[in-house]
């Protein structure tokens, strides 16, 4: 075991993993979390906490983390590097570690022109892959970025993203290659709504034996009506969601009808994703609608989620 | 070249309508090739003033001159006598051109009338873009002549973002292209792939602004 978490331990046994993201509200109100983790008690292994998504500034990561351990959830701290450059990173891993955090998901982050500081500097000073290799080294060799020494240890389960949907798609596995040269231990991917190049991209996966060095986790987000696919084919790059989903969120109406058959749509692609080779679990990303997760996972005939008290 | 953009009339009329005596003084190189501060921006921005002060009494004088070389003080020599004569100098040069006549002339109040922007090529005709941030540590071979620090949004390394798409770069698709889309294609011409396999360990920064305001001593040249 590299960190021990729940997360990493369930992967390792062979159990098909189910992670959530939880959004952390747009400032310290406490109660949020609570209400959200508690929708997410029992019905995923881990949650993701994201690190001001979009560029949008909230709540921290390593504190809302520290509120989901403390409360005896399993959390994944996302950490991006557009905010920090790698004095400020190494610091904030330690303080998570410190907290208890065992899983730690690295990401290059949204640019800030998307968010509510559009004037903002960025740093990048790493990218995700530099991170990666950053927080390996120091889980292993216990040295810093600088070559220093770490006090103590840090058993953390690394994480990174793939999109299998950005170009050029010849990148995208080599990218993932790449990743796991870093370090990484788990992937969870870009939401999934184009099966077929999904597909084409497990199979170059899958063909390069990278699937036997990194747990792959199929990302899925459940649509809440058919004005979110086409928000979401209209701004979001890298994805699109294919005109049969357009259709069948379109058929099912408004309101309550829409969300039931985004559910149904969400929990039906699990089923599916579940059969590819090489797909060792979910996450699932219900921006803002925590509440869908419970049913999805349900649906998908994946509660009660395995216990690891033995 | 640098390339630089003038600043809008309605700002350099706020900058300048406090002074009676006010000397132009443009740059024939880098702006005057990007056609922001050159001798002919010097003659239309005089113009425009003039225009806009017509019915001030007395009236506001206003004298134009070009250097060849702003950023260096022995062009500057022949400024001396228009810079004591006026009472404010807008400058259409760089932010070196300007600072090199505050240096120059330290008695002297000096304003910009440019946005300074990037080191940049023109692409076509009214159309400039930038090509290198001057990071202190030229990389361009391992990436195929094309620079990731400058080109990608986020400066990336190891390859693309999440937002590539159909080779346009997610912050502003409809101007810029993915510089990863441009280093894949270019390095697949070279067949040189495999290069991209290799992970580029962080940047040593030390050599770009962030180490510091930057100078170089040539021992070799210093008199």
């Amino acid at each position: 075991m590299k960190s021990g978490s729940k997360l990493e331990r369930i992967l390792a046994s062979g159990a098909f993993a189910v992670t959530a993201e939880l959004g952390p509200p747009k400032g310290p109100d406490v109660s949020v979390v609570m209400r959200k983790m508690e929708l997410l008690r029992g019905v995923c292994d881990a949650i993701n906490v994201t690190d001001n998504q979009t560029a949008i500034v909230r709540l921290s990561s390593a504190a809302t983390c520290a509120l989901l351990h403390q409360n005896g959830l399993e959390p994944v701290m996302q950490m991006t590097c557009r905010d920090r450059n790698r004095l400020a990173i190494q610091s904030d891993i330690f303080g998570a570690v410190a907290l208890g955090i065992r899983n730690l998901l690295c990401l290059t982050g949204d640019h800030q022109v998307f968010g509510n500081h559009p004037t903002a500097k960025n740093v990048y000073d790493l990218d995700s892959i530099q991170l990666i290799q950053m927080v390996a080294r120091m889980r292993d060799e216990s040295v810093t970025a600088g070559g220093d020494p770490v006090e103590g240890e840090v058993p953390l389960f690394i994480g990174g993203a793939a999109n299998p949907f950005g170009d050029p798609f010849e990148m995208r596995v080599i990218r993932l290659a790449k990743k796991v040269a870093a370090g990484v231990d788990f992937i969870q991917t870009q939401c999934i709504f184009d099966l077929p190049r999904f597909r084409e991209w497990m199979k170059r996966v899958v063909d390069q034996g990278l699937h036997e060095k990194v747990y792959i986790l199929a990302g899925v987000m459940p649509l809440k009506s058919v004005g979110a696919a086409r928000y979401i084919n209209r701004n979001v790059p890298g994805f699109s969601v294919p005109n049969s989903i357009i259709k069948r969120m379109r058929a099912a109406g408004k309101g309550k009808k829409a969300r039931e058959e985004g559910i149904k749509i969400c929990a039906e692609m699990i089923q599916e994703l579940r059969e590819i080779e090489g797909v060792r679990g979910v996450h699932i990303m219900a921006v803002e609608w925590e509440e869908a997760i419970r049913p999805i996972v349900e649906r998908a005939g994946l509660l009660p989620r395995p216990s690891l008290e033995d | 070249m640098i390339v630089a953009e003038r600043k809008p009339l309605s700002e350099i009329i706020a900058k300048v309508e406090g002074y009676n005596r006010l000397l132009i003084v443009g740059c024939n190189t880098c702006v005057a090739v990007c056609q922001a501060g050159g001798e002919k921006e010097v003659a239309m921005l005089a113009a425009a003033l003039r225009l806009r002060f017509r019915d001030r009494q007395p009236a506001m004088e206003i004298i134009e001159r070009s250097v060849e070389r702003q950023c260096e003080e022995e062009f500057n020599q022949v400024l001396a006598e228009d810079i004591a004569h006026a009472e404010a100098v807008l400058s259409m040069a760089c932010g070196v051109g300007v600072q090199t006549l505050v240096e120059q002339f330290p008695d002297a109040i000096v304003l910009p009338a440019v946005n300074t922007k990037f080191m940049g090529r023109p692409e076509e005709r009214g159309v400039w873009s930038e090509r290198c941030i001057g990071c202190g540590n030229c990389v361009l071979d391992k990436f195929g002549g094309i620079c990731p620090i400058t080109r990608c949004a986020k400066s990336l390394l190891n390859g693309p973002c999440g937002g590539s798409e159909n080779g346009r770069c997610e912050v502003d698709p409809e101007n810029l292209e993915c510089a990863w889309q441009l280093i894949y294609d270019r390095l697949a011409r070279l067949g040189q792939l495999d290069r991209l396999l290799e992970i580029e360990p962080p940047k040593d920064w030390s050599t770009a602004r962030y180490g510091g305001p930057r100078k170089i001593v040539r021992k070799d040249m210093v008199l």
